[in-house]
């Protein structure tokens, strides 16, 4: 008996030591309700659903590693990004302050390019040919625009010198007639001329149509083998006469971000515009210098995100350094744009499927105003047992301390989330770890009551409340475990503190209560009377 | 100190009048319900997490009104509800939509705001935003993870006790957590990730309860003598457990109400719908479980006692 005893006070110091050694080395992991943040679901994103599972996951797995590198570089405390399922990413980002450009920063693809300008003629050669392809596909109500002006019609005259024939038709008949401009030439119509072979102009509220032109599989197959369209990323003119350039380019890239080794943000001397310098490693300085020097005249476009940021002309063999313009971006703008690039690019485009910011004073608040509650409920408890119970109850409390430090040390001990629900959880799981000490009181009393000594009573007591204990405390590990499994955030942060909860109630309710009570009647011979 | 010393009070005896009322409340709260389906098109008050769509908390420095901030908002960002919410100066504003033209809505009200307010005139305490297919997925989850857990239950008391006990515990506990949900539905409380955390642990807490009833049942069963009537037995056993029922969900809603009167927001109604909870689960342990139990018995009863009954007895001259 007194060697078990020892046993048994070895065993619970040894169990409290672990708990707190647990919570010094790890601490409680506070959740982003608590400490403000953004939480942020991202899916690749696939509009047309072709790709397969295996790719999805693939393009996943990627992207984490991506979004983790960049996540480093941009600088936040303890951010968590994980793979949650086979295709989906949860980055959580505690105490962030400017979310937009954090999103911006995991969102970017920030696949870089490098293709030469076609300034052949196939692309316009194969104009008329489309234009018809898009009649046939759209038919010609689709084309037609009623809203065209005799303006707009004269001012594409004038600028695009090509396939100028049909165009002079009257504009007010020009909705009906199969003559017409838009009916017939739906695409070429909308194309000015640029001024430099294999560019042009789109008006900026024509832009979105042509782009769908261009998507059409009719379409597409009429493209020139060896040719690829792409726009700019900024517009360009003055008022209200914006425009965005198209560019002809060729349809391979010679060269891609991968040969990226540094980017660094930077302003151009001349117009003190931001830009962002990067610089290759030997094998894309390599191709670099081989094309610039093959080029010299033509040019280069450097394509971001599908996007031309610029296709200065070569002037000379140019080596394993080159910049890309922003035009009206700001520095941060660019200092991202950097980061990214340095970071990698993309496999496939995310987007966000969920997003939740908790601003810092909510987190605060909830702290406080759990940690009262924490405060007043334990007081409730520890004054209703020791009223109630008196030194049995008093041992109870001290068996509900004990949980309480277990409870820290186990969620230190799992790197658990304490959330807000969690908080609300925990003060739950007090209330509802007293009842099994109020189980074992209630048994005792009543084999006092039967006439039995205090010990046998207490062996007794103990003996009987077991299996309803045993059965309850089951029961809501069950719910526990299905909370875990199926819940996401806030219920299983709940989830978590309600299965530590319980397992750390029944050691110290069941086992550190029966020591002090061992320990409290083995002064005594032969107790008389025990204070329940 | 000792309450409910000797209890004996008759709780079988009043099974018809509990179970009516039972019934009673639940068909009301089901009318309710109902007229909330018709009325505002669903029955529960579901939030973000499960409908899609986006909500944001703001606090204002100055004073403003749900008019005003309608006007700044309302146009360009269709369909949005101004609520005020919480402490003063704090209003919620929800929107349908996730993201419209792969702008997230709630950046647009932000934004909006934005071109009103000063920039530090408001704050913004909180944005929910959930895409349509996340918020299905998270519906589905919640519904499984309810279901799952009443049927794991089930088959652990099924092996632990026995069946009778098993359905019985279920039965009324699948009782308790139609009336919380009833309920959550007549007032309108928000049905949030928080609130299904918040009826999955009641249903962790009424087990709990009908179980160690229960528990005392199945003891005092194997105790009794032959000629003790069941009814006798559940009365006895629902009365020796009344000190502990009472104490245990004393101190619980105690510290509940400490919760549900310092917490603010979710964290509330979190500890309201748990204080109901907890009531309802109380009581059904003794007014709708064991008479249920007490059904279940008498209607297919043990296969000793059975048999003790069948058994001829000796005719004496």
């Amino acid at each position: 008996m007194f060697g078990s005893l020892k046993g048994r006070i070895l065993i619970i110091v040894l169990v409290l030591a672990g708990a707190v050694g647990f919570y010094l080395k790890n601490g409680v992991k506070q959740g982003l309700d608590l400490q403000g943040g953004m939480h942020l679901a991202l899916e690749v994103d696939d509009p047309t659903g072709t790709m397969t599972p295996e790719a999805r996951a693939d393009a996943t797995d990627r992207a984490l590693k991506i979004i983790r590198t960049r996540i480093d570089q941009f600088g936040v405390a303890e951010p968590l990004i994980q793979k949650y399922g086979s295709d989906r990413i949860i980055v959580e980002l505690p105490g962030i302050r400017d979310e937009q450009r954090a999103k911006d920063i995991i969102q970017q693809t920030a696949f870089l390019e490098f293709r030469l300008v076609n300034s052949s003629r196939d692309f316009v050669e194969a104009l008329p040919r489309i234009d018809r392809a898009i009649v046939q596909a759209l038919g010609p109500d689709a084309v037609s625009r009623k809203d065209d002006s005799q303006s707009r019609q004269a001012f594409e005259e004038l600028l695009f010198r090509r396939n100028a024939d049909s165009a002079g038709t009257a504009a007010d008949s020009a909705a009906n007639s199969p003559e017409s401009t838009t009916e017939s030439r739906p695409l070429t119509s909308l194309l000015l001329d640029a001024g430099v072979d294999g560019e042009f102009l789109v008006e900026l509220g024509d832009v979105e149509t042509v782009k769908r032109y261009l998507e059409l599989p009719e379409v597409q197959r009429l493209i020139p083998r060896g040719v690829a369209l792409r726009f700019g990323a900024s517009n360009e003119g003055v008022g209200t006469d914006l425009y965005r350039r198209l560019y002809v380019l060729e349809a391979k890239p010679f060269m891609t971000g991968e040969m990226l080794v540094n980017a660094v943000a930077d302003r151009d001397p001349q117009f003190n515009r931001p830009i962002v310098n990067f610089e290759l490693n030997r094998r894309g300085g390599r191709i670099f210098e081989d094309v610039t020097g093959k080029n010299i005249g033509n040019r280069i476009a450097i394509i971001l995100d599908n996007e031309v940021y610029s296709a200065p002309v070569v002037n000379s063999r140019i080596g394993s350094r080159g910049q890309i313009e922003l035009g009206q971006a700001s520095l941060n703008e660019a200092n991202d744009l950097a980061l990214v690039l340095r970071a990698g690019s993309l496999p496939a485009p995310l987007k966000i499927i969920e997003e939740r910011t908790i601003g810092p004073s909510l987190g605060a608040d909830s702290i406080h105003s759990g940690l009262l509650a924490g405060a007043i409920g334990v007081a409730l408890v520890v004054l209703i047992m020791i009223s109630y119970y008196k030194l049995s109850g008093f041992l109870a409390v001290v068996g509900l301390a004990y949980y309480v430090v277990l409870l820290i040390g186990g969620l230190s001990a799992f790197n658990a989330t304490l959330t807000a629900p969690g908080i609300a959880g925990l003060i739950l799981s007090i209330g509802m770890a007293i009842d099994a000490n109020v189980l074992i009181f209630e048994r005792i009393r009543e084999e006092l009551a039967l006439g039995r000594s205090v010990r046998i009573a207490v062996d007794e007591g103990f003996k009987n409340a077991m299996s309803a204990i045993v059965d309850s405390n089951l029961t809501t590990l069950i719910t526990g475990m299905i909370l875990f499994q199926f819940g996401t955030g806030p219920v299983r942060g709940f989830a978590v503190t309600l299965s530590i909860g319980i397992l750390a109630s029944f050691f110290s309710a069941v086992y550190v209560t029966r020591t002090l009570f061992l320990l409290y009647l083995q002064r005594k011979r032969a107790p008389e009377a025990l204070s329940i | 100190m000792r309450l409910f010393a000797n209890a004996n009070y008759d709780f079988l005896g009043r099974r018809k009048v509990s179970l009516t009322l039972s019934g009673v409340v639940l068909a009301a709260l089901l009318v309710v319900s109902i007229f909330w389906q018709f009325s505002r098109g669903s029955w529960l008050n579901y939030n973000v997490d499960f409908t899609g769509g986006t909500l944001v908390q703001i606090h204002f420095d100055q004073p403003t009104s749900v008019g005003e901030l309608r006007d700044v908002v309302g146009s360009a960002v269709p369909g949005t509800e101004i609520t005020r919410f919480g402490a003063e100066n704090e209003y919620l504003f929800r929107a349908p939509a996730f993201s419209e033209e792969g702008t997230a809505v709630s950046d647009q009200i932000v934004q909006v705001l934005g071109q009103r307010y000063a920039a530090d005139a408001f704050e913004v305490v909180r944005t929910e935003a959930v895409g349509p297919k996340v918020g299905g997925e998270l519906q589905q989850k919640a519904i499984i993870a309810i279901v799952l857990s009443l049927l794991a239950t089930l088959v652990y008391l099924a092996l632990r006790f026995e069946w009778r006990f098993g359905v019985a515990a279920v039965g009324a506990t699948a009782h308790d957590m139609l009336l919380a949900l009833l309920l959550v539905s007549a007032l309108r409380l928000d049905v949030s990730l928080t609130t299904v955390a918040a009826l999955l642990t009641i249903i962790g807490y009424s087990l709990n309860d009908k179980i160690i009833v229960f528990d005392r049942i199945r003891e005092n069963i194997k105790g009794a003598g032959r000629k003790q009537e069941n009814i006798e037995i559940f009365n006895r056993s629902i009365n020796e457990t009344l000190p502990r029922t009472v104490l245990t969900s004393g101190t619980t809603v105690a510290t509940l109400l400490a919760l549900a009167i310092v917490g603010t927001g979710a964290i509330q109604e979190f500890a309201l719908i748990l204080i109901a909870g907890i009531v309802i689960g109380t009581y059904s342990s003794i007014f709708v479980a064991s008479p249920i139990l007490y059904y279940i018995e008498r209607r297919w009863p043990r296969g000793e006692k059975k048999a003790t009954a069948k058994r001829p007895r000796h005719v004496t001259a």
